[in-house]
């Protein structure tokens, strides 16, 4: 699982508030190449949660993102876009688990699939 | 016993490891499911402008249809029950991210981030009440309402499905209507019993000339180009808030002056009392009156 898509998942838990972000428990994390689109980068990022984003690629081991939400201008720079492009696309969770913030429910992820489904008490 | 699966077991137990790999290794299945879904992202109407977009795959078992996304340029993430279909995508190596997940329960995704969603013969599965937990009309709420959240304005999202009867797309289409969105049915080849196929194109937000419901695909012997928009098309548009009124049909048709003598005559012959025919006899008022 990307980090793009840890971007977007949210617990879904009846009662939880706010579910955003899953906290991620890393066991094993790989690297897989991916094609550079600087036009895609540019459109996502009003759509990413910045610090969820910065937070997450650290704990899965790359620590290059600025913390605080960069400004808009920062998307000329190249150097800027190789890392969010990495850190967004390349990163992957194979094993490990998102832990809800709020109730603290894990979710295993089996071989890079998160397994979002809920128990019948949690709809 | 009946061919449809949905009539047979649960998702996550119908789509075992034998019936996923059979589904996936079948070229007339693959076939199929690679027309339903180029003609998905067809309805999908994204800005044709090559930014790459983020769709969401809804119950997109082996990627099927996300090599279709991949193949047009666009990021995508799926959520599918079945943990067999999500295990033969990982074989196949898709490009987009798998989720395990049952839509019934709701989404679970940040408000407004996707850019579109398609889903290709999934959604009837929600009118299915598999467990004794379920009950579809809190799935199909639950569903529409958090696809809703997570659309971005404007956004689409196109269901390819095959509803049992027309009570089951009504209650589909009712509960989509509830989410907010506007939109239809397309019926591609209505007349054909095999190749037609329906589509729910759902529009985020309120109706607008963006938010028409396109034009379905008819049977053509000359061409099958995709944008035929003549013929006996079968649109059934739904929300559309600005339909004029029913006409009320007030005719003065007939009521001339013979109509009215014709009239009298009538009721006289009946012996009701009927004033007597005078030059003013079915003039009309005049507004001071």
């Amino acid at each position: 699982m990307r980090l793009l898509t840890h971007n977007m998942l949210s617990s879904n838990i009846k009662g939880v508030i706010n579910g955003f972000p899953l906290r991620i428990e890393a066991d094993n994390v790989v690297v897989k190449q991916v094609d550079f689109n600087p036009d895609f980068l540019k459109n996502m990022f009003s759509k990413i949660d910045w610090k969820a984003l910065a937070e997450a690629s650290k704990i899965m081991g790359y620590p290059e993102l600025p913390d605080e939400t960069p400004d808009h201008s920062i998307l000329d720079s190249d150097d800027f876009l190789q890392k969010f492009h990495h850190a967004l696309l390349e990163l992957h969770l194979e094993e490990g688990a998102l832990v809800c913030p709020e109730t603290g429910r894990r979710f295993p992820v089996n071989k890079g699939i998160p397994n979002m489904l809920l128990h019948e008490d949690e709809v | 016993m009946s061919s449809r699966p949905e009539l047979q077991a649960p998702p996550e137990i119908f789509y075992d490891d034998v019936e996923a790999r059979k589904y996936t290794s079948s070229s007339r299945i693959v076939g199929i499911q690679a027309e339903l879904s180029e003609r998905a992202l067809e309805l999908l109407a994204l800005p044709n402008d090559g930014i790459p977009r983020l769709l969401l795959d809804i119950g997109c078992g082996s990627g099927l249809s996300g090599e279709t996304i991949s193949e047009n340029g666009h990021q995508w993430f799926g959520i599918d029950i079945s943990r067999s279909m999500l295990d033969v995508a990982l074989e196949r190596e898709t490009d987009g991210d798998l989720i395990l997940g049952d839509m019934g329960q709701g989404l679970g995704l940040r408000p407004g981030v996707m850019d579109g969603a398609i889903s290709i013969s999934a959604v009837q599965w929600l009118c299915n009440a598999d467990k004794s937990c379920h009950e579809p009309r809190l799935r199909l709420k639950a569903f529409f309402g958090s696809l809703y959240r997570c659309l971005g304005r404007g956004a689409r999202a196109v269901f390819q499905l095959y509803p049992e009867n027309n009570a089951q797309r009504e209650l589909i289409l009712s509960f989509a209507m509830r989410a907010g969105f506007a939109g239809g049915v397309v019926i591609d080849f209505p007349h054909s019993s095999k190749k037609r196929k329906e589509y729910l194109v759902l529009t985020c937000g309120p109706p607008s000339t963006s938010t028409m419901t396109p034009s379905a695909k008819v049977e053509d012997s000359n061409s099958c180009s995709d944008d035929e928009s003549s013929g006996d098309e079968e649109n059934q548009t739904v929300s559309y808030r600005n339909r004029p009124r029913k006409r009320q049909k007030i005719t003065k048709k007939g009521k001339t002056r013979s109509w009215v003598l014709k009239k009298k005559e009538k009721m006289r012959s009946k012996g009701n009392v009927v004033p007597p025919d005078s030059k003013y006899t079915a003039r009309k008022r005049k507004s001071r009156f």
